[in-house]
Formats: C-alpha cells, structure tokens, sequence
C-alpha cells in the first residue's frame, strides 16, 4: 500500500512540477467547449438539445491529449524497468498511475463540467447527473487510455495512433454518459445510464491495468 | 549487512535472438551467493541482453533460469522483486529534487533507509537538495546508483554502471559490491572499464557467439 501511495504522490509531484499537461487539459476543454455558442449560434434550444454530447464528446478529446504522456517518461527514463522491479504487481502499479492521472485531469473535467454546462445553456435538471456520469465515466477514460498509453509507449510519435486505438473503446462511456444526462433533462430517470456507467468502471478497474501491464512487460523486450 | 539465504542464480542452456540475429546459445550460468560474475565481450555481443534477460526483461529463446533452485517463470513477480538493476538509464527524475528521487525508491520498495545516509554513501550527500536536473553526467549515475542502497536486494545486475564516473567513484562502486557480497549478495556486471571484483567468474561472450 506505501509503494502504491509513493507512486501515486510521485506522479502527482511530477504533474504540478511540470504544470502544463494539466493545465492544458482542462483549458483544451474549457475553450473547445466555448466554441460551440459561437458556432451553433446563440440560440439556447439548440445549444441545451446538444450539450450533454459536446460536452462529453469534448472530454473524452481533453482525456486523450494527457495520455501520451502517462508511461512515456517513465519509458524514456528508465524509469518503468523500476517500476517492474519493484515488489508491488505491475498491475496494481498501472493502477496508481491511472489514479494520479485521474487527479490531475479527470478530476479537473469533472470540476469545469458545471461551468461549461452554463455556457451550453443545459437544463438545470441535468447538472447533478452531469457531475455524477463524469465522476463515475472519466475513471474509465484514464484506465482504458492506460491500455492505449502502453500499447504505444515505444513508438516515437504515439499520439495519434492512440487516439485510433483508444476512442472507439471510449464509445460506451459516450453512449451512458450523455444518456444519463438527456434522461435527467427530460425528466426521466438517469439511474440505469449510471448504473452501466458503474458497470463499465467496475469492469475496466482490473481489465484495463492486466492488458496495460502486459503491453509494458512487452515494451521492455 | 543484510544476509541473503538461498543457492543463487543459475541459468541452464539458455539462448537469445535479438532482430533474428542469434547472439547466444546453450549458455550455462551458476552464481553463489557471495559470487559475482563479470560480462565482456566487444560492442553488441550480448551483454545488456543477458543483463535484460537475468532481469526478466526478455524471455530467453531457449532454456531457463531458476532462483534458489526454483524456476524463474513459475513466479516472475517474486523474482524480479529480489534484484536490482541499473542500465544505461539511471531512472532519474529531473524535476524532482536528489532527495525525493531516493524517497521514491525507497518508498517503492517498502524501504525506510534514510535518503541522506544512502545519499552520503556515495558521496553526494551535498547535493541532497538539488532539483536533479541540475547534477552533471557523473553525478546522475551515482544518484542512479543509490537505487541499490536503498533496499537490500540479493541479486544486482549493473549494466556499465562506471561510465561517465570518474576514478574515486569507481572505487567506491567497487567498495559497494564488495561490501554486497560480504553479506551474501550476488552480482552480474558488464563493465568496458576493469573493475576490481576478487574471485569473480569472468564470462567472454565473444568466444560464445
């Protein structure tokens, strides 16, 4: 438990010392979602019939820009030989690296939604949902993306190859997210949306660190 | 100086391909408890694969390994938990500070060695609160090197760990081994440079590929 909390700290320290990644998550976000009133246009029908999907939609993009980042610099630096040396199971340290990326992105959509769901002009009825599918989906963004990270952490130029591999994975979390939120908005219930988003979370927590930690065992061959 | 128990590591027969080029085969390892064992051979006759492969990094091509007469690939976990290795890369974190880059280390693996103690064994406890990014070459290797002091670990596999260290800290990587094999310690090096390991067994890898 000490060596997971010291990886989780470590990543931490690193992402505040370096500041940037984080930040430009959430400012990708936040601007990208801007856009849209600009050019959908004005009119709140239309920016609140769409914003549960832009909102999300745009997320999931957000999530993507950090995830190239997640094993490269351990890869680059010698870091990861360590990492798999060390007496915690690779998986469960996969897992507190998904965590400390969690903290540092989704964590951080996860505050700005509320913000942005004001600038979309959604149903009020929608926000607490808005928040409660983020918290359980975003989750499920960083462990999937950790398979995606892994897969590519050799590849000089990986960013765009992960984007190929990981969002069509990401669809689901789509699909339940905005669910959830549409179902909210036009007075329905949002339960079984988040229910399956639960499901997903549940699923991916143990899949997604076995397949990355398979994928960086085979990196370092 | 901690004890180490067990019979050691021994490699039975084992092969390695690299890119369809065979560098080795049929290759018979025993190291004791207390042993060491020297890698030379010219420029990509196989010694960082053979570091890698010990490690666990790469699956031999053929034969196996086994650890205190048990075999390796039953409980990799286990095994790669009880080595150390320092490569080319030394595992460094720039914008971390000399000390937080052995708390991490330490923490990692359930250690509770005081940084500047393992920091002061290498000489460079002066430099304990410098962001890492400021140590020159040699200075990196030594902090890369603190790796080993920070958890007693029965088998060491050193990938050149003097390049870039000049001749003082040569010796005390030398002291350093020496002092890990008094207590049981194993260890594998290549080296270019020739270091002083009293009764080691020296493997040529050129005369094996």
């Amino acid at each position: 438990m000490n060596a997971f909390l010291a990886i989780v700290r470590r990543d931490l320290k690193l992402a505040f010392r370096r500041g940037g990644d984080a930040a430009n998550v959430v400012v990708f976000f936040i601007l990208t979602v801007t856009l849209f009133p600009f050019g959908i246009g004005p009119e709140a029908a239309i920016l609140a019939r769409v914003a549960p999907g832009v909102i999300w939609v745009v997320a999931l993009l957000a999530a993507m820009l950090s995830l190239d980042r997640l094993f490269r610099d351990d890869h680059d630096d010698g870091s990861l030989e360590v990492l798999v040396l060390s007496p915690l199971p690779l998986e469960v340290v996969v897992m507190a690296k998904c965590l400390a990326h969690w903290l540092t992105t989704g964590l951080l959509l996860v505050m700005a939604a509320p913000l942005l769901a004001v600038v979309m002009a959604m149903d009020g009825e929608g926000f607490a949902t808005l928040l409660a599918a983020m918290v359980l989906g975003t989750p499920v963004l960083s462990l999937i993306g950790a398979i995606g990270a892994a897969l590519t952490v050799g590849l000089r130029r990986g960013g765009v190859l992960i984007s190929l591999l990981v969002l069509p994975l990401f669809i689901p979390v789509l699909i339940f997210g905005v669910g959830a939120v549409d179902a909210a908005v036009y007075g329905l219930t949002a339960k079984p949306h988040l229910l399956m988003l639960g499901g997903l979370l549940v699923l991916s927590l143990p899949l997604a660190p076995w397949a990355a930690a398979a994928a960086l065992r085979l990196s370092l061959e | 100086m901690t004890d180490f128990a067990g019979t050691g590591l021994a490699a039975h027969g084992i092969a390695c391909t690299r890119g369809g080029r065979g560098l080795f085969e049929g290759l018979d390892i025993a190291i004791e408890p207390g042993g060491a064992m020297l890698l030379c051979g010219p420029n990509g006759s196989g010694k960082t694969s053979l570091l890698r492969l010990l490690a666990g990094f790469l699956e031999p091509a053929d034969g196996w390994l086994t650890w205190n007469g048990r075999a390796v690939v039953e409980d990799i976990q286990a095994y790669q938990s009880q080595l150390a290795y320092v490569g080319h890369l030394d595992a460094v974190k720039r914008s971390l500070s000399v000390t937080e880059n052995v708390e991490f280390w330490a923490g990692l693996q359930g250690a509770d060695a005081d940084p500047l103690a393992v920091l002061g064994s290498l000489g460079i406890g002066s430099l304990a609160a410098l962001p890492a990014r400021f140590l020159s070459a040699g200075q990196r290797r030594r902090l890369g090197l603190a790796r080993l002091a920070v958890a007693p670990k029965p088998l060491w596999l050193l990938d050149e760990p003097t390049v870039t260290l000049d001749t003082a800290s040569i010796t005390m990587v030398e002291a350093l081994i020496a002092r890990h094999r008094v207590g049981g310690g194993m260890v594998v090096v290549a080296s270019h440079v020739t270091l002083d390991l009293p009764g080691a067994a020296v493997l040529d890898l050129r005369a094996l590929s």
